[in-house]
């Protein structure tokens, strides 16, 4: 153990130290950052012809059309229902963006460039149309909650009352999932306690696919979309609790016409099946 | 001098819209609530508990990469630094491969104690140790490094034993990057978010942590969201000046 004689240090260290300086003022920063479409305010109604560029997909030339979509329906309308769209519109390119309802309903009040908005349940669809850019929204489908499990059914949940006998998970009370999930609980009397309570119902499902949970409280669309990853045991009277997706055409679309199409695609028959195949009730 | 002006505004316009968009109503009904005070304790609670861990493994650590020639060393502490660059979310997911019920490590502990970490408070430390280590072993190392090795020999010269020259001569030299460091990590830890939510979830009193209570009220009333936020501001600031007062003022002051 021989000592090592003084030098600098190597140069590799300090940008490590300014690169861990700079994590650090993040970190302090980031405690603020709950600043939901901070960076939408730039885009204050402008038409969304002009960046189709971005869409791999999209021949030179395509327009593009951008819908802001609730995440549950992430494979229904990224997939079958934004090729549909293409279909019948020659030279238009579905862009869909996905995240939180209340998220997506902010940024589209705040401006950001968006055709259509789809949301999971009433009050975050009020929040785009008492901003006036979004009008007359449609229902166009149901989701109801179920319960998830491991494949194999590790914990043997087979109804609410077996909850209390495992760790098992679901959303937060703050986000419309937890809320669906807290109504029906509340309905059937049950009283086991989660041991997480997640951010959205996607990290619910994780928590389940990955197998840290013995069960875990989704809605049934969720459940399709994990497939073989997960086994689905149905809650009876869920149904009374189900929660509701509305869509409306959004005052900043390029063309109103091709966003009330596309309206009307989820609520035609083709578009009933999708969701239908997709675990979604019918309104 | 300009860019030096934009980068201040850089990091405190946000900081001021924070304080400037905050109702003082929704400030005062947060401040009462259990919720806060859960979240606020088992932060500090978590971050403090993080950094002695810190202290406890990165010390060592620090110590044979500043002082000790041996193979691999470079490399070692290449590694060392990886989740400094790794997102959050990512450490997040590498924890649960490793602990998680059904991980490397997790699925044996489980089976053989039939404890896990996930959902537990420990799991919390073991998240906020995992991302501030890197940041606590860096800060000492280059504290040790700093110290003049002859005024060690010097002592050593005038009989004085490898560990009378530790506790009087080196010691009382790195000291101040010691506290640097710890304080670097214990802040970290403080704001850890990613990690935490991803290996742990959420729950008040045993996993939530001031962070992940901002992000899931954010999710339903955003003027709530930003009274914690603000909350959470002047307490990372009172503890820094706080801090800074005792401790850095000399590390300061040397560099």
């Amino acid at each position: 153990m021989k000592p090592i004689t003084h030098h600098h240090p190597s140069t590799l260290l300090r940008l490590l130290v300014a690169a861990a300086a700079a994590v650090l003022a993040l970190a302090l920063a980031g405690c603020g950052a709950g600043s939901a479409g901070g960076e939408a305010s730039d885009g204050g109604g402008g038409t969304t012809g002009d960046n189709s560029a971005d869409n791999s997909a999209a021949d030179d030339g395509d327009e593009s059309f951008q819908v802001l979509a609730a995440a549950s329906l992430t494979d229904v309308v990224g997939d079958q229902l934004a090729d549909d769209f293409e279909a019948s519109n020659a030279g238009v390119a579905v862009e869909s963006s996905f995240g939180s309802s209340t998220d997506l309903a902010e940024q589209a009040a705040d401006g950001a460039p968006g055709d259509v908005l789809l949301t999971a349940d009433e009050t975050s669809m009020q929040v785009a149309t008492d901003a006036g850019v979004a009008s007359d929204p449609v229902e166009f489908a149901t989701n109801t909650l179920v319960i998830v499990t491991p494949k194999g059914n590790p914990g043997d949940v087979e109804t609410l009352d077996d909850l209390a006998d495992v760790d098992w998970v679901r959303c937060a009370d703050e986000v419309p999932c937890g809320r669906v999930a807290q109504a029906v609980l509340e309905r059937q009397g049950v009283t086991a306690e989660p041991v997480s309570l997640e951010e959205d119902v996607r990290a619910t499902l994780e928590k389940v696919v990955d197998g840290e949970a013995a069960a875990g409280l989704v809605y049934a669309s969720d459940a399709v979309a994990a497939g073989s990853d997960v086994e689905t045991v149905e809650i009876p009277g869920a149904e009374q609790d189900a929660t509701s997706y509305f869509a409306a055409p959004l005052e900043q679309a390029g063309d109103p016409d091709r966003a009330s199409a596309f309206v009307d695609l989820l609520t035609s028959e083709d578009g009933q099946q999708a969701l239908e195949d997709a675990g979604f009730g019918r309104p | 001098m300009v860019p030096a002006t934009v980068a201040v505004l850089m990091l405190l316009v946000p900081l001021g819209a924070l304080v400037i968009g905050t109702d003082l109503t929704d400030l005062w009904r947060q401040l009462g609530t259990d919720l806060l005070r859960e979240a606020l304790w088992l932060s500090v609670l978590t971050s403090t508990l993080a950094m002695l861990l810190c202290l406890l493994l990165g010390l060592p650590l620090a110590w044979l990469l500043a002082r000790v020639s041996f193979r691999g060393r470079g490399i070692v502490r290449a590694l060392v630094t990886v989740p400094l660059v790794l997102p959050p979310v990512v450490a997040g997911i590498a924890l649960r491969e490793a602990f998680g019920r059904t991980g490397l490590l997790g699925a044996p502990l489980l089976e053989q104690t039939g404890f896990s970490f996930p959902y537990t408070t420990y799991g919390v430390v073991l998240a906020h140790t995992f991302v501030s280590l890197p940041f606590v072993v860096i800060a000492i190392e280059g504290a040790l490094r700093s110290v003049d090795t002859r005024v060690e020999q010097a002592a050593a010269t005038l009989g004085a034993s490898r560990w009378l020259t530790f506790r009087r001569v080196t010691a009382p030299l790195v000291l101040p990057g010691i506290a640097a460091g710890m304080v670097l990590g214990w802040a970290r830890s403080l704001g850890e978010f990613g990690a935490t939510i991803t290996f742990n979830g959420n729950y008040p009193g045993t996993t939530q942590t001031m962070p992940t209570l901002i992000y899931v009220t954010r999710q339903s009333d955003r003027p709530a969201a930003l009274a914690l936020s603000l909350v959470m501001l002047a307490f990372s600031i009172g503890i820094l000046l706080l801090l800074r007062e005792r401790w850095l003022g000399p590390v300061g002051a040397s560099a």
